[in-house]
């Protein structure tokens, strides 16, 4: 298949390994950024081919996974209202609040819909002037253009009953934290492909420069994912620390400027906390005033829900690539998708889940099956 | 309009989620959620060997005939599809839990619940798409029943066929009848069905020259079992997809399965759509494939009845069974290396990006 085969190619990516294995001296910490990019090192196995020197660590960069606690609590609260029509992204009902999970919301006869865009929320209003319809907007700068445009759209044409709860977040300032913080292991980023095809990589610059570490804009297939590798290995070996672009068929340095467009229009930057990792100032967006009139949380009360995280859950660690999945004491046992602990098993895309996934196995095996 | 904050105010721990406490739509999907349902609540109230066999068929002797028996309910949306509808599928799905028995499927019954106001027209379509593929499988619908509910009360139309068989004297097959060194066929391309219907979905359309799966496989069983009696096992991959088939055999038989992805026969069209929505396809619904679990020694003359079957056109071998961990289900990647094809909690979901 055209765009997928060949960067799923065997012969292409051993040669890749083995460009890196002989590039490779000494050990280097590369993270990648995507829960897409984990769940394609884990689901092709791409780590087991790496030397042994190159250790991959894993991002915060599933959406899913570092929605705050509270946000799934004031979505549920919300859903779980009276002529309320609830819409989201699929993966978003599985994950658990404090109490429960939106999929327990609709059992219980909540109106919870899923959809694969959200001008789909905006049909759904127009065909029912009667139901409060909510769209519960997450993700990063993938996925806010989209949702700014839905919002931007209901504004034109006055739909009075839809409204949005907004949950963005942003990659560069996590990146930022990441780097600022005084147990940082990163040496070289892999950078977020899609994120980058709508925002380019422009305001990647400034880390690169002020932190010297080299990042590398890279896709989610295989061959993708092991050419940016390649390309870190090479930086890092020279001592070199660069801006790179290896997704350059998807990701331009200016980016999707009529995307950028829509979402400064409806969206502003606001400070958001990350499960797992916490506060990050300027890494979120918010309605921006003008916008007021969509915004779920002032219209449905729910500004001062606020949760707390389980003590015992080291995502915090595990999001900032201190530690994988498998140094949790929880991990496989107590924590599984079915019974998450916390936010990198809930979604098929984040670190825990991911090795639980693909990984289980080998994890029962080199730990004596403990 | 701050009546709700007091959901999540205060609470610090994610209770882990207790499936038992309601039924959830993954409890239908044939994963993690439906087989508990199975262990915990509907194993313990019938408790007899027969049932507890847990395939896709039961297996009755009666005055020394060997009777295959299922059920099985449809309540598909959209009720037509690309390649086929309802009606067809009730037909064809019944058949086919009876011929993964090895069974000649001989009478249906035929149970609808519809809801009021539902078309007299539409009924009509979808009564005449069930003689057609009833007269097409050759099995006769013998008995029936109809429930009408109140508006609202249902979502237009449910069909349940239930159909008996007859199987030979000396076949057995079963899910617990694998054995390591055999090997796993599969008769033709995964996905099909699940990537048809979901085109279809509300929220998630999109164009597409996907069509259903949806065939009576008896006559390709018979086919194969005409040249080997070597086959162990046959499953046919519906909801919850080729995983949930594989898994299944895998804990039942206490071994290990290994699959090749890159035998796997997976169409352009399905790949390409579930890279776009984000879908694992060895987790998507089929309605006319089957696998086989068989000696390696026989495989040569199965696969060429198989090909030589409309319906196992592309048949090919994807996998083996091995020693390995019981109950795990492994595949070489393209690349490789290795990796676990897991049972999954409920449906799969359209993930975010």
């Amino acid at each position: 298949m055209k765009y997928l085969d060949e960067y799923r190619d065997e012969r292409i990516a051993r040669n890749l390994v083995t460009q890196i294995a002989r590039r490779v001296s000494c050990p280097w910490v590369i993270m990648e950024i995507c829960g897409g990019q984990t769940h394609t090192l884990m689901r092709f196995g791409i780590d087991e081919l790496l030397p042994a020197e190159v250790e991959m660590v894993h991002g915060p960069g599933c959406p899913v996974c570092v929605t705050p606690l509270e946000m799934i609590d004031k979505a549920i609260a919300i859903a779980s209202q009276p002529g309320v029509t609830l819409i989201s992204y699929g993966d978003m009902l599985r994950v658990p609040g404090s109490r429960t999970d939106l999929f327990h919301v609709k059992a219980h006869g909540g109106d919870v819909r899923i959809v694969y865009s959200p001008t789909e929320a905006l049909k759904f209003a127009r065909a029912n002037p009667d139901r409060k319809v909510v769209f519960f907007a997450v993700g990063f700068e993938t996925t806010a253009p989209a949702n700014a445009m839905t919002v931007w759209q209901a504004k034109r044409e006055g739909l009075r009953n839809l409204s949005m709860l907004a949950s963005h977040v942003l990659v560069p300032p996590a990146i930022r934290a990441l780097l600022s913080s005084s147990r940082n292991r990163v040496q070289g980023f892999i950078g977020p492909g899609h994120v980058c095809t709508v925002m380019g990589y422009r305001e990647y610059e400034d880390l690169v420069h002020e932190f010297r570490v080299p990042i590398v804009v890279g896709g989610f297939e295989p061959v993708d994912l092991l050419e940016a590798i390649l390309m870190l290995v090479t930086q890092l070996e020279a001592g070199r620390a660069e801006l790179e672009n290896q997704y350059a068929r998807s990701v331009t340095y200016q980016g999707n400027r009529q995307a950028q467009t829509i979402l400064g229009e409806v969206f502003e930057v606001c400070d958001r906390k990350w499960r797992g990792i916490g506060g990050i100032p300027e890494s979120g967006l918010s309605l921006r005033e003008e916008y007021a009139d969509f915004d779920a949380d002032r219209i449905f009360g729910t500004e001062q829900v606020t949760a707390e995280e389980p003590s015992e859950c080291i995502s915090a660690e595990v999001l900032q690539g201190l530690k994988k999945p498998t140094d949790c004491s929880q991990f496989a046992r107590r924590c599984t998708p079915e019974t998450p602990l916390g936010a990198p098993m809930v979604s098929s895309e984040g670190a825990c889940a991911a090795y639980y996934q693909y990984r289980r196995h080998m994890v029962a095996t080199s730990s004596g099956g403990q | 309009m701050s009546a709700d904050t007091r959901f999540g105010v205060g609470i610090t721990c994610p209770v882990p989620i207790r499936p038992q406490e309601s039924v959830l739509l993954g409890h239908g999907s044939g994963g993690k959620l439906s087989s508990e349902l199975v262990r915990n609540i509907f194993l313990p109230a019938f408790q007899n060997p027969i049932l507890e066999r847990l395939d896709d068929q039961a297996i009755v002797e009666v005055n020394g005939s060997r009777l295959a028996f299922t059920t099985d309910s449809f309540v598909v949306k959209p009720l037509f599809f690309p390649g086929g509808d309802i009606g067809r599928l009730a037909v064809n799905g019944t058949v086919n839990d009876l011929a993964m028995g090895g069974a000649q499927p001989l009478f249906l019954s035929l149970a609808f619940i519809l809801e009021e106001g539902f078309p007299i027209e539409m009924l009509r379509q979808v009564v005449e798409s069930i003689r057609v593929a009833g007269s097409v499988a050759g099995v006769a619908v013998v008995t029936g029943d109809t429930k009408v509910v109140e508006k609202g009360c249902g979502d237009g139309l449910f069909v349940n066929t239930s159909g008996i068989g007859l199987v030979s004297r000396d076949l057995r097959l079963s899910a617990d009848r694998a054995r390591p060194g055999d090997i796993v066929l599969l008769s033709g391309t995964i996905g099909d069905h699940g990537i048809a219907i979901l085109s279809q979905r509300e929220g998630l359309e999109f164009d597409s020259e996907i069509c259903s799966d949806t065939t009576a496989l008896h006559r390709l069983v018979a086919d194969m079992l005409e040249v080997s009696r070597e086959i162990r096992c046959l499953r046919d991959p519906t909801r919850g997809g080729l995983s949930s088939s594989l898994n299944e055999i895998a804990e039942r038989s206490k071994v290990s399965v290994e699959l090749h992805e890159s035998a796997i026969p997976i169409r352009d069209e399905v790949q390409g759509a579930c890279e776009m929505l984000g879908l694992d396809p060895l987790y998507v619904a089929n309605e006319g494939k089957l696998i086989a679990i068989m000696d390696p020694a026989a495989a040569e003359p199965v696969l060429e009845a198989m090909r030589r079957n409309p319906a196992g056109r592309d048949a090919r071998i994807i996998g083996k069974v091995t020693e390995g961990n019981p109950g795990l289900v492994t595949m070489r990647t393209k690349l490789g290396t290795s990796r676990i094809v897991d049972l999954l909690a409920g449906d799969q979901l359209p993930r975010i990006c």
